[in-house]
C-alpha cells in the first residue's frame, strides 16, 4: 500500500499518521507539501493530517481546503482513490466537499482532549473492515471544533446508506446522532476527529488505532 | 471599492458561543436578551471600480470561500 502524508502550514500529526501508515504497510509514507499542484504517481491512500492548519484562520480547514494540493487530492478522490482526513483533516475535507455536513464549535466550547471510546458503526469500508461491528475502540480526540452537524435529511442520508463509520460512546461534543466519523458515498473517503494514529504503539498506552490502518493495508493491498 | 461581508449562521443552526455571551451578558445584569448570534464581519478593498461587477465577484468570493454556505448566510454591501 503506497501512501501520502499532506502538510500544511500549522499541520502536527504528519509524523504520527506517516508512522502510523508505514507500521501497518512496511512502506514509508511520502510527506506532501500544500503547495504541490499534483500528487506521486501510483498512490493507494492520501491522509490529510491533525493539527491546526494555517492557524484555523476564517474556519477550521477552510484555507488548507483551498490550496493547491487539494484539487489534486480531490481529482484523486473522485477517481475512486482513498483518502482519510483525521481532526483538521476531517475539517479539511468537508471544506474541500468530499464529505457533507460541518464542524462546529464543541457544544461545551472547550477544547477536548482525552481519550474517548468509539463504537464501530459499519465493517463495510477499507477503513473498518479489521474491525468489529458494534465494537469499542479507544482513540484520542483533541479538538475545539468537532461538533458534527448534518441537517435531518443528511442524517437520514448518512444512516440510511450505512455511512456512520465511528459513533462516541459518550459524546465529548455535542455531535448529531454521536458521530465521530463519516464515509463519502463511494465509502473510500473517511473523516474522523479522533486521532488513531496517536494510539498506535503499546508503549503509549495502546494501539487500537493501529487497527484502522492495518484495515485499510489489509483491504488495499494487493496479494502478491 | 471598499466592500463589507457580514457572515453569519442560518437560523436554526444551534450557536454555543452566542449562547455563551448570553449566559454572560445575563450574569452581568442585562436581563430581557433573549438571543445572541456571533457572526463575523469581512471588509475588504478590492479595485474594481464597477459596483456591479464588485458586486458578483463578492458573491463568488462568498461562495468559494468567505462563507461555509452549509451553515452559514452572507451578505454583501458595497460602501
Amino acid at each position: 500500500m503506497k501512501s501520502a502524508v499532506i502538510v500544511f502550514p500549522g499541520s502536527n500529526c504528519d509524523r504520527d499518521l506517516a508512522v502510523g501508515l508505514e507500521r501497518a504497510s512496511g512502506k514509508p509514507s511520502q510527506m506532501v507539501w500544500h503547495k504541490e499542484a499534483s500528487l506521486p504517481e501510483g498512490l493507494d491512500v492520501v491522509a490529510i493530517p491533525g493539527g491546526f492548519s494555517f492557524g484555523d484562520y476564517l474556519r477550521c480547514g477552510a484555507i488548507a481546503a483551498r490550496m493547491p494540493i487539494m484539487k489534486a487530492v480531490v481529482d484523486f478522490a473522485n477517481k475512486g482513490g482513498h483518502v482519510i482526513g483525521v481532526c483538521n483533516g476531517f475539517q479539511v475535507l468537508i471544506e474541500s466537499g468530499l464529505l457533507p455536513g460541518a464542524l462546529m464549535r464543541n457544544a461545551g466550547l472547550k477544547f477536548a482532549c482525552k481519550d474517548v471510546e468509539l463504537v464501530t458503526a459499519t465493517t463495510n469500508s477499507a477503513y473498518t473492515s479489521e474491525l468489529q461491528k458494534g465494537g469499542r475502540i479507544t482513540v484520542p480526540i483533541a479538538h475545539h471544533d468537532g461538533n458534527y452537524i448534518a441537517d435531518p435529511e443528511l442524517l437520514a442520508k448518512l444512516q440510511g446508506e450505512d455511512r456512520v463509520a465511528f459513533r462516541y460512546l459518550d459524546n465529548p461534543n455535542g455531535s448529531v446522532d454521536n458521530i465521530a466519523g463519516v464515509l463519502s458515498a463511494n465509502r473510500r473517503v473517511l473523516g474522523m476527529m479522533p486521532h488513531p494514529e496517536r494510539l498506535n504503539d503499546p508503549a503509549l498506552g495502546g494501539n487500537d488505532g493501529a487497527k484502522i490502518f492495518e484495515s485499510l493495508v489489509a483491504s488495499l493491498s494487493v496479494p502478491a | 471599492m471598499k466592500a463589507r461581508v457580514d457572515i453569519t449562521l442560518k437560523n436554526g443552526v444551534l450557536d454555543p458561543q452566542g449562547k455563551a455571551i448570553q449566559h454572560a451578558l445575563g450574569s452581568l445584569g442585562f436581563d430581557g436578551v433573549d438571543g445572541v448570534r456571533q457572526g463575523k464581519v469581512i471588509e475588504l478593498d478590492l479595485a474594481e471600480t464597477d459596483k456591479s461587477k464588485a458586486e458578483a465577484t463578492l458573491k463568488d468570493m462568498c461562495e468559494k470561500l468567505l462563507a461555509n454556505t452549509v451553515i452559514e448566510d452572507y451578505k454583501i454591501e458595497v460602501l
